[in-house]
């Protein structure tokens, strides 16, 4: 705590030194002065030692306040007023170095805040979650971390307007979008390894995606080996992350889009057309074949049917059937029966057509 | 003397600024991402922090360091891991087909000296290996046919390429960490063109021969009804195929004269017949 003093006492007499304080008796007084608690030497911590005149310090040691705010009134037209004898700025000096010290010792961090700590630019230690106490500002410097909170970086986008090509390992191009999931998992490595830890992490994926999609066909790649693909560019992009000791964790990556690219998409949606169009082939056989085969059966059910009877009296049936038919048709035809030997039957076939006609006509 | 900067306020600030200036050129605290060489009178005088492998942080030499004042400048070098981007490279494979490489090579100052002597700033160091990444990448992609370049990590090319600038960086006190292609294009303009008419091509023929599949199935498809189809009448049918000629013919006579199931009026038909026919047999009646 002695060196947390010297430092308070120190920046308060530089502060002073700035002003050009009276006290300031060149050298180094102010610097060491207070520094042990060197008790008559601060500048503040001194009962007034009775009014000597300005310039009658010929010790040239640390005068009173008194004095000096004497001074000061007559140096500045009284513009720091007194108080009790202590002046305003006084207080808000010390108001200042107490808000100071509170806010740079103190250290409230997150639960997913790791706080890493540098005294003096060298790494001491990382803090925890909770309250936490480290020397004051110049010294001990805290940077809070979030440790929990995934970040994610794009790359390639699924608009149509630009395209993020990629070759395949049969040598044809697909359009790519993915993005990476990452978080920081250890706060020191992080901040002191890597100089460019969102560039490095986009390179990294960039490299690992060409590798991987460079390694499986491109029916793979827009189609069932996607996820497959996402795996394997997260486990290379760790081992690179983890070759650099960046303490990144790879989330994830995950394929956004993974298309042929717009010149040749017109080919590819022709191949699904001539796979509908060749399901529809089949839909349309299979719809006949039911039609066919239903008839059939239906006609040999029915002739089954019929023939049972006709086994019963074979020759009642046929003749009425036959009957039956003949009926039928000669009751819509035009009949002519020709008897009488040696008349030769006329078929006179305009006059046939004519009625035909006649009977459309009608 | 004291006295008279007593009195002499300004003089004696001018004295206190004089103080923080040699305070604050004396100390400087060197954070654990820096390496600092400090310089007197332009020679190397010893450095500070320098990266040396496997050492944790807080035991490095980062801290707060002492120097003489205006006689020793201090000198900052990267300690952390820095990126060369590579411009891109057109590389003609074996087979000479051209393919543009974006690559980039990652690396860190181990000899801060070497590199305060040889570079002074890391840029200069980038600068300097950018066109050596360069050539190593086209010499030794230029070995292989263009299938292998499309992996190169598979083979030895990447190592070949890391030793051959590593060569050169030592020379700048640089080590390289790693070398990676970020990206590997086919060229704009033909190459990407007649990759584009491969595509589009080998998906017409893809097209073509779901197409002809589909159309082979739904043929195979109908053979096979027309198949059971005509099993079917022969087991019904075959049972008496006499009976079945005579059940068939009426239905034909039906179908052809009155009604052949679509609905269409049959044409007019006439017919003669004899009195000798065989439904007129008793038309003349019995004898």
């Amino acid at each position: 705590m002695s060196r947390f003093f010297g430092w308070g006492a120190r920046i308060g007499a530089m502060m002073n030194e700035n002003r050009g304080g009276p006290w300031g008796s060149g050298g180094g007084s102010g610097d060491a002065g207070g520094g042990g608690g060197g008790g008559p030497r601060n500048p503040w911590g001194q009962p007034p030692r009775g009014k000597k005149p300005a310039g009658g310090g010929t010790t040239g040691n640390v005068t009173s306040l008194d004095d000096f705010l004497k001074k000061s009134k007559e140096r500045f037209g009284g513009r720091f007023p007194e108080s009790g004898g202590r002046p305003y700025w006084l207080y808000g000096l010390g108001i200042f170095l107490i808000l100071w010290l509170l806010f740079t010792s103190f250290h409230r961090i997150g639960p997913q805040e790791r706080g890493v700590v540098t005294r003096l630019g060298s790494y001491s230690s990382t803090l925890s979650p909770g309250i936490a106490m480290t020397l004051p500002a110049p010294i001990d410097r805290v940077q809070k971390i979030d440790v929990e909170e995934i970040r994610t970086i794009d790359i390639g986008s699924t608009d149509a307007s630009s395209e993020n090509l990629i070759l395949t390992g049969d040598q044809n191009i697909i359009d790519l979008a993915y993005s990476v999931r990452w978080n920081i998992s250890d706060p020191e490595l992080y901040l002191f390894q890597i100089s460019n830890p969102e560039e490095t992490i986009r390179e990294v994926a960039e490299s690992a995606m060409r590798a991987v999609v460079a390694g499986v066909s491109l029916d793979d790649a827009i189609g069932a080996g996607r996820s497959e693909i996402e795996q394997r560019v997260e486990q290379t992009m760790q081992q690179l992350l983890n070759d650099y000791n960046s303490g990144i964790t790879v989330q994830g990556v995950a394929i956004k889009q993974s298309d042929p690219p717009a010149a040749v998409n017109d080919a590819f949606k022709e191949v699904s057309a001539a796979q509908q169009q060749a399901q529809s082939y089949i839909n349309d056989a299979r719809a006949y074949a039911l039609q066919l085969t239903a008839k059939a059966q239906g006609e040999a059910a029915a002739f089954d049917k019929v023939y049972e009877e006709y086994r019963l009296s074979p020759e009642v049936t046929r003749r009425r059937m036959y009957y039956e038919t003949m009926e039928k048709v000669l009751s819509r035809v035009d009949k002519t029966i020709v008897e009488a030997p040696g008349v030769t039957p006329y078929l006179a076939l305009p006059e046939v057509q004519r009625r035909a006609q006649e009977g459309a006509a009608r | 003397m004291i006295a008279r900067l007593g009195r002499n306020p300004i003089a004696l600030g001018f004295l206190a600024l004089l103080l923080l200036i040699v305070i604050g050129s004396t100390f400087s605290v060197v954070p654990e991402t820096r390496q600092a060489v400090i310089v007197r009178f332009g020679d190397v005088d010893r450095t500070v922090n320098r990266y040396q492998a496997g050492v944790p942080f807080g035991n490095t030499g980062a801290g707060l360091i002492a120097r003489i004042p205006f006689v020793e400048e201090i000198h900052w070098i990267d300690k952390r891991i820095l990126s060369i981007p590579m411009d891109r490279q057109q590389v003609l494979s074996t087979d000479q087909l051209r393919l543009q490489v974006d690559a980039f090579a990652r690396y860190r100052i181990v000899d801060p000296v070497r590199m305060y002597i040889s570079a002074r700033t890391e840029e200069r160091v980038s600068d300097q290996l950018r066109p050596i990444l360069g050539s190593a990448l086209r010499n030794e992609l230029g070995k292989r046919p263009f299938a292998a370049l499309l992996s190169p990590e598979r083979g030895q090319m990447m190592d070949n390429i890391q030793n051959a600038l590593n060569r050169v960086a030592r020379q700048y006190g640089a080590e390289i960490i790693d070398v990676r292609i970020k990206r590997a294009d086919l060229p704009d303009g033909t190459p990407l063109e007649s990759a584009y008419q491969r595509m589009q091509t080998a998906r017409q023929q893809e097209a073509r021969s779901i197409r002809a599949q589909g159309l082979k199935q739904a043929q195979i498809i109908r053979a096979e009804a027309d198949a059971e189809a005509a099993r079917t009448y022969a087991d019904a049918f075959g049972k008496d195929p006499d009976f079945y000629e005579f059940y068939r013919a009426m239905q034909s006579y039906e179908t052809s004269f009155v009604d052949n199931g679509s609905g269409q009026p049959v044409g007019k038909s006439s017919i003669i017949l004899s009195p000798q026919n065989e439904y007129l047999k008793e038309f003349s009646g019995r004898r």
